[in-house]
């Protein structure tokens, strides 16, 4: 049985590009700081690279600061930007919504769309300058948020803007002066790269505070010797685009085929605009964790809710802040594709998930939701 | 991808900085492949088989890295490297056990990312006692004793120096350390798989560990924290609550797994290869002490790696020695600070004069190093050396008996 893999959003396969610049760079060997010949190959290697991410998201090169992912981009932007208040959206990634303690929650409609006008009022309450953080795209839903509204918002009452483009990446236009924001967080395993790399992007002018100290790397905003093989495979990742509108179309016609076989399944965030990558769906009847079990005995990869926490048994924060109940939100499974998905993977989901409800949402498995 | 990754290519330079990085091993390599291809699932993922074979490899590479130092495989944390686990180490206790605790004690040769990370906590309010050593490199233990009180919360003593290759007195630092009930934080980036480390043994507390620097990959380290009696730690990166909520952020598979291949090897041939090691090294230093007059190793050469040297050449400019032996590639200083034309600081710790750290060069030497190489890198430097102070007015009044720190220079 060959495996269909859809949980491009936890982690995306290698793909042979950034495979091909990774095996370039092992060949290279060398520390970057090192000033010998061997020593300044793998420099010119991570500069390579600096300038594809750059140009990726409409940065300067000297704006790149290459991190261990997207977790601590967040969390480098979050202490870096020095700003003792922090307004965060109610669907941000743990990353995000945990990086700094007393953060407050700018809500987000039933759609995970951010309420712009709850924004407003909170930048408009006296006190310390804010740093606002808002992601592009949600890593459960898909949903993408008015973050240039948002950044005009946050700029008008003096606050400054991060943006968590982690699963927007390839997939839809970023552009770190077109959004007109301070800090941009992005993450190579996302997007067909190695784990291990990411990047935050600092605009020019932009105030950063290093907390990691020591070699004085990345012009002293994050010391610790580069990840050049996976900085290389990182660079190498982010000039493919993403299929995107082939890629929604088979989305939207998963989704028609879903809800078609169960007239009470529910795709939340549907109505917003979203990532054509990612779909959260729910089965109603049957829990989210005995769907992802037998689906993956039917040789077929997908989550429930976000990979770092589908560990344990919490209710999304992402469908609680969209208002959706616990019942419902404990049946919603997310299905994310990817640069190597392919039309058959999704017929094969379909069935398998046909074959699931058939079989078990008319037998008397406890249902999980309230009255 | 195959793992037959030629280490070195005929037209590259041979390679003497083993202590800036070292070349990933192939069956490194080849052990993580497989995680960067067929088998990529996260390893938090838990609903699926890709994220659990991805927690399986991962849970083996920890307790590798545990076996190679005596530990639990529970007491390891992965993080980006090296010089996040001694930031996550220092700065994380330090917070933690502010209200009780408020002073740091460590040593002037540590690596920078740890000076910088005690500097950082002096500006925050704490006391840091910068120990300084001895001619030889090593710290003084007296004197360490001395420094130790009720109020240190860590103590932060590199295991092996990055430019020196000395080894510091790790029992008997670890030994103080729990008398007095601070804890031992060891920097072990250049001592792990190269030298015995047992944490129960002596007594560490929280020890960081480096993927590149032992044959393994580059963005991967880990840092033991004890569990009994338990150390705890103000995490540095929140957010999904990985690694036991010491560092969050998803593990990357195939690094781990390298990191873990990485100790398993060194724990295989560390008794062998610390044997070959010697033997090339005293070949190296015997070869140019035979031919190079006024030549001075810098640190303790018994207790030492046996992968480093650390020479200073009397008469010559490091960076003109550097420039003319363009066929190797070593350096003259710590890779992160070499870009500078500071003197290298530790050397300055030992006393070395700044004149005579200006001309050391730092060799180190590893895995892939032939008897060859070491043979054409002595021929290289003695020509080189033999050259430069044939130009140099200073190196010919110095023959002729001058004393040249009589002579007082004219400004100009």
């Amino acid at each position: 049985m060959t495996h269909v893999y859809l949980d491009h959003n936890a982690s995306a396969p290698l793909r042979p590009t950034a495979r091909d610049a990774m095996v370039e760079a092992m060949r290279a060997g060398g520390n970057p700081s090192s000033i010998h010949g061997i020593g300044r190959a793998s420099r010119a290697l991570v500069e390579l690279a600096r300038r594809q991410i750059a140009a990726r998201v409409g940065a300067r090169p000297s704006e790149v600061v290459f991190t261990s992912g997207g977790t601590e981009a967040n969390s480098l932007a979050l202490t870096g930007a020095r700003r003792s208040r922090l307004l965060v959206s109610a669907v941000e990634h743990d990353s995000v919504r945990r990086a700094v303690p007393g953060a407050e929650q700018i809500a987000v409609d039933r759609d995970g769309v951010l309420e712009l006008a709850d924004l407003e009022r909170r930048l408009a309450q006296p006190g310390e300058p804010a740093l606002v953080s808002v992601m592009l795209a949600n890593n459960e839903t898909g949903v993408l948020q008015p973050v240039v509204e948002a950044a005009r918002l946050a700029r008008r009452a003096g606050a400054l803007m991060h943006v968590d483009a982690v699963q927007a990446l390839g997939k839809v236009p970023v552009d770190l002066h077109g959004l007109g924001v301070d800090y941009l967080s992005l993450s190579a395993h996302k997007i067909g790269g190695p784990a291990g790399v990411g990047a935050l992007v600092v605009r020019d002018g932009a105030p950063f505070l290093a907390d990691r100290l020591g070699g004085g790397q990345e012009r002293g905003r994050r010391a610790g010797t580069e990840n050049v093989v996976g900085i290389a495979g990182f660079g190498a990742a982010s000039l493919a685009d993403f299929p995107v509108e082939t890629l929604a179309v088979w989305r939207d016609k998963m989704e028609s085929a879903l809800t078609a076989l169960a007239p009470g399944a529910m795709v939340y965030g549907r109505a917003a605009p979203r990532l054509a990558t990612t779909s959260c769906v729910g089965m109603p009847g049957v829990l989210a964790s005995t769907q992802v079990m037998a689906l993956d005995l039917a040789g077929i990869a997908v989550s429930a809710g976000a990979a770092c926490s589908s560990g344990k048994v919490q209710r999304s924060a992402v469908l609680a802040a969209m208002g959706v109940g616990g019942g419902e939100a404990a049946e919603a499974i997310r299905v994310s594709l990817g640069w190597n998905t392919s039309e058959p993977d999704i017929e094969r989901l379909i069935a398998a998930w046909r074959d699931l409800y058939i079989r078990l949402s008319h037998s008397d498995i406890p249902r999980p939701r309230a009255a | 991808m195959t793992a037959t990754t030629q280490i070195r290519r005929n037209d590259q330079p041979i390679y003497l900085d083993y202590q800036a990085t070292t070349p990933m091993d192939p069956r490194v390599l080849e052990a993580m492949m497989p995680y960067f291809t067929t088998k990529f699932g996260n390893p938090a993922s838990r609903s699926h088989a890709y994220g659990w074979e991805a927690e399986e490899a991962v849970e083996k590479a920890r307790a590798q890295i545990a076996a190679l130092i005596g530990a639990d495989e529970k007491e390891i944390i992965f993080t980006s490297g090296a010089t996040e686990s001694n930031n996550l180490a220092i700065k994380g206790a330090a917070e933690f056990y502010k209200d009780r605790r408020n002073h740091i004690v460590t040593t002037v040769t540590e690596h920078k990312c740890v000076l910088d990370t005690c500097r950082h906590l002096e500006q925050q309010g704490f006391t840091v006692t910068y120990l300084p050593v001895q001619k030889n490199g090593l710290v003084d233990l007296a004197e360490l004793e001395a420094a130790v009180t009720d109020k240190t919360v860590v103590v932060s003593v590199m295991a092996v120096n990055n430019e020196i290759g000395v080894i510091q007195p790790l029992a008997e630092i670890g030994r103080i350390c729990r008398a007095k009930g601070a804890f031992f934080h060891t920097d072990a980036a250049q001592a792990v798989g190269k030298i015995p480390l047992d944490v129960e043994a002596m007594n560490i507390d929280l020890l960081s560990v480096s993927g590149h620097k032992i044959y393994g990959p580059k963005g991967i380290g880990a840092l033991y924290v004890r569990r009994k009696p338990r150390v705890r730690l103000v995490a540095l990166i929140n957010g999904g609550g990985q690694e036991r909520g010491f560092r969050s952020g998803t593990l990357p598979t195939p690094l781990c797994v390298g990191l873990g291949e990485a100790c398993a090897i060194a724990m295989a041939e560390m008794g062998a290869e610390t044997e070959r090691l010697g033997q090339l090294r005293d070949r190296m230093l015997a070869g140019l002490t035979a031919r190079l007059p006024e030549i001075f190793l810098n640190g303790d050469l018994e207790h030492r790696i046996p992968g480093n040297l650390n020479i200073s050449f009397a008469y010559v400019e490091g960076e003109s020695l550097m420039m003319g032996i363009k066929n190797l590639s070593v350096s003259s200083g710590s890779a992160c600070t070499s870009a500078s034309l500071e003197p290298s600081y530790v050397l300055r710790a030992l006393g070395v004069e700044e004149e005579l750290a200006h001309t050391s060069l730092r060799i180190g030497l590893g895995r892939f190093t032939t008897e060859l190489e070491v043979d054409t890198a002595v021929e290289e430097l003695v020509r080189n050396v033999s050259r430069l102070r044939e130009m140099s007015p200073l190196w010919e009044m110095a023959q002729a008996g001058v004393d040249l720190k009589s002579i007082e220079w004219a400004a100009h």
